[in-house]
């Protein structure tokens, strides 16, 4: 007993360390520097609370906060249709698992290039003279370019969903592939409706994926900053600006304190989706 | 190719080498010594061209490793980092930040073989004996420190200099004249309503806010007592007025990079912006008309130069003072110079230039030929002349300088709301 007991600590050992060098300790000193004090280029040990009380006073900050949850809202339910969606015909619709793999991977391939090269490739079709607009004016819709296209939320949403949405795709693709599909048939058998087996069986049983997918998302889209500054054209803010900001500017505290309150944020988010689902119990 | 390979060229060399070191033992061992000097310079992009580079292995033998990276960047390099450079090659802006860290050290002027030449501009910032001062951190006011290990700076030549001038131009609006139809006059015209949705302007803290000064007080709204030192209520005024500017929709984007701001406007999306006069020739080299708009307020201007860090220190620095000679020495000037930018030795650029390059861009005569770029791609046809003429012209009407404020941690705060909200 004792024997296998230290087994399975060594065991669990290297992660453990691994774990604790690369995850915990960062996060520690993060957090011991959002408490020091900086003025222009230097800062020092400190135990005070100005960056945080600077940060929750700050009307800027607090709209930047509310304009990333917006953003992430968005962006999640946009996902979730679209990817819940490529995933219910990659695993129902089509037959073959030839096909279905041939068709899974084609959806991966958008992603062989650099997040950069996609989002980027978005400025050229959506700009004032780009191929939307032309496109539009030649076909006399409108008469002057449309100017939301680009440089707005619009954008910013748009290149989101077209970054993220495979990470929906993934997850839930594989629940999915995972459902029995003798059950699908009792239903059918039964007399339910198509609707009722998807509400009733297709989405419990995808709710790990969806919720390993949502997390992800989530995550993604409340860390960014690149996104942002490139698709907004830099005139909107999030939270991942702000502290890109401070960085820059060499507020290294005023950043950590800005990045503690965004972990906490997410943490509370995927916490709390957690309570909704067990993954563990049903993966 | 093998470096374990010996070539019959590399042993004949190393033979002539070996003979030449011992008929002439102490400069040749010194020749031989400084091949293997590595001067890391880290610095804004304006100046880190490879070419640069290659001549400096070319001509002096040793090697110069360059890292661009934008301002900010630079100076939080220089402040926090002086272990992972040999040379900073900054602005006079950010030396006002940098010099009191200690972390790079004064230069002896005596070392400097074309000190005299150098631009009056750098030495008692006057360009010409009855020009006036502009506001700002004018690069000769943070130009001399009173000796090694000094960390306030001499009001006047002290023998000790900060930063060794290498390049500085006089920064303006630029607009696409094709799109605007009418002539363009006035910093105020950037908040124009007129050009709403199709204006930007750099989204660079310290360069930004001296680009609003001059709009605001050209426009009326703001009389500063000095652009480059604001108080706290000349910031809130100004950025006040951007903001709302903002609010309504004037900008179309912001930019950070070179590269932005050319594509903001060779693509159309914005008619008129704050720009640097090399992505005026990139969006001209692209075939679409743009200006580099000579406004009735004056210039926006700037000086970089390069300094040493404090670390450096025997062969290297000796290295470092051979490069510097030889960055004044003329060639890297003529370069620049076809850049557009202004060398801070022109008389010795000038021996690296053509007669018509010179005419044009120092002194503002018509091309007699084409203009070609570092290059080699017209950027001028014959006939054509420099916006804003003469070298005289254009660095005599200086407005401010790039500046670094007393209140510089209010204004970047504010500066970060304006971005964000």
């Amino acid at each position: 007993m004792r024997r296998a007991n230290l087994n399975s600590w060594l065991l669990a050992a290297p992660l453990t360390g691994v774990l604790v060098v690369f995850l915990i300790l960062p996060i520690l000193l993060i957090t011991a520097v959002s408490f020091w004090t900086a003025d222009e280029f230097s800062f020092r040990p400190d135990f005070q609370f100005g960056n945080y009380e600077y940060l929750f006073g700050s009307a800027v900050a607090w709209k930047v906060f509310g304009l990333t949850f917006m953003m992430t809202v968005i962006v999640w339910a946009l996902t979730l249709v679209i990817g819940f969606t490529i995933a219910f015909f990659l695993a129902f619709h089509v037959r073959t698992q030839k096909w279905q793999m041939a068709l899974f991977l084609l959806t991966t391939i958008p992603f062989w290039t650099s997040n950069i090269i996609r989002m980027i490739s978005w400025i050229p079709l959506l700009g004032k003279n780009g191929l939307v607009n032309q496109t539009l004016i030649g076909a006399g819709v409108i008469n002057e370019p449309l100017q939301w296209l680009l440089y707005s939320s619009f954008s910013v949403c748009l290149a989101f969903v077209h970054l993220y949405t495979l990470f929906m795709v993934v997850p839930i693709f594989n629940t999915m592939m995972r459902i029995d599909k003798s059950l699908i048939e009792a239903a059918r058998d039964g007399g339910a409706s198509g609707f009722q087996i998807l509400t009733n069986i297709i989405i419990p049983l995808s709710k790990p994926g969806i919720m390993i997918g949502s997390i992800f998302v989530i995550a993604l889209v409340m860390s960014d900053f690149v996104t942002t500054r490139f698709m907004s054209g830099s005139q909107l803010a999030n939270v991942g600006r702000l502290i890109s900001n401070d960085i820059g500017l060499l507020q290294y505290p005023s950043a950590a304190a800005t990045a503690v309150v965004l972990l906490i944020t997410v943490l509370l988010i995927i916490g709390a989706m957690l309570r909704l689902v067990d993954i563990r119990k049903e993966l | 190719m093998s470096k374990m390979r010996y070539s019959r060229r590399n042993i004949l060399k190393g033979g002539a080498a070996a003979v030449a070191a011992s008929a002439f033992p102490a400069p040749m061992i010194w020749a031989q010594n400084i091949k293997d000097v590595v001067l890391r310079q880290a610095g804004t992009g304006v100046s880190a061209f490879n070419e640069v580079a290659a001549k400096v292995k070319e001509d002096l033998g040793f090697t110069l490793e360059m890292t661009a990276l934008d301002s900010d960047a630079v100076t939080q390099r220089a402040a926090t980092q002086p272990d992972s450079y040999d040379i900073a090659d900054i602005e006079y802006w950010i030396c006002k930040k940098v010099w009191p860290t200690g972390n790079l050290q004064a230069m002896d002027i005596s070392k400097i073989a074309n000190y005299d030449k150098i631009a009056g501009t750098f030495r008692d910032g006057k360009l010409t004996p009855d020009s006036v001062i502009a506001q700002g951190t004018a690069p000769h006011t943070v130009g001399f420190v009173e000796g090694p290990g000094s960390t306030t700076f001499a009001t006047q030549d002290s023998g000790w200099m900060t930063l060794i001038p290498t390049i500085y131009n006089a920064d303006t609006l630029g607009i696409r004249p094709d799109l605007i139809g009418r002539p363009i006059d006035s910093w105020a015209e950037l908040l124009n309503p007129e050009f709403k949705g199709k204006a930007s302007i750099l989204d660079i803290s310290s360069i930004g806010i001296m680009d609003m000064a001059m709009v605001c007080e050209a426009m009326g709204e703001v009389t500063y007592a000095d652009k480059g030192n604001m108080t706290t209520e000349e910031i809130d005024k100004t950025i006040g007025i951007f903001m709302e500017a903002k609010k309504n929709g004037q900008f179309r984007a912001f930019w950070k990079s070179f590269d932005e701001s050319v594509n903001l406007m060779a693509s159309g999306e914005v008619v008129i912006q704050s720009m640097w006069s090399p992505a005026i020739t990139a969006v001209r080299a692209q075939g679409v008309p743009c200006v580099y708009q000579p406004l009735k307020e004056g210039y926006r201007s700037w000086g970089g130069g390069i300094g040493l860090s404090a670390g450096l220190s025997g062969l290297p620095l000796d290295a470092a003072y051979e490069y510097i000679n030889w960055y004044l020495s003329g060639w890297v000037g003529g370069f620049l110079m076809r850049q557009g930018y202004y060398s801070a030795v022109p008389e010795t650029s000038k021996l690296f230039m053509s007669e018509d390059e010179w005419g044009f861009w120092y002194e503002g005569k018509a091309a007699t030929g084409d203009i070609l770029s570092p290059s080699g791609t017209v950027i001028e046809k014959a006939g054509a002349v420099r916006d804003g003429g003469s070298f005289l012209d254009r660095m005599g009407k200086v407005a401010c300088w790039n500046s670094v404020m007393d209140e510089n941690q209010y204004m970047v705060r504010k500066w970060n709301e304006f971005i964000a909200a």
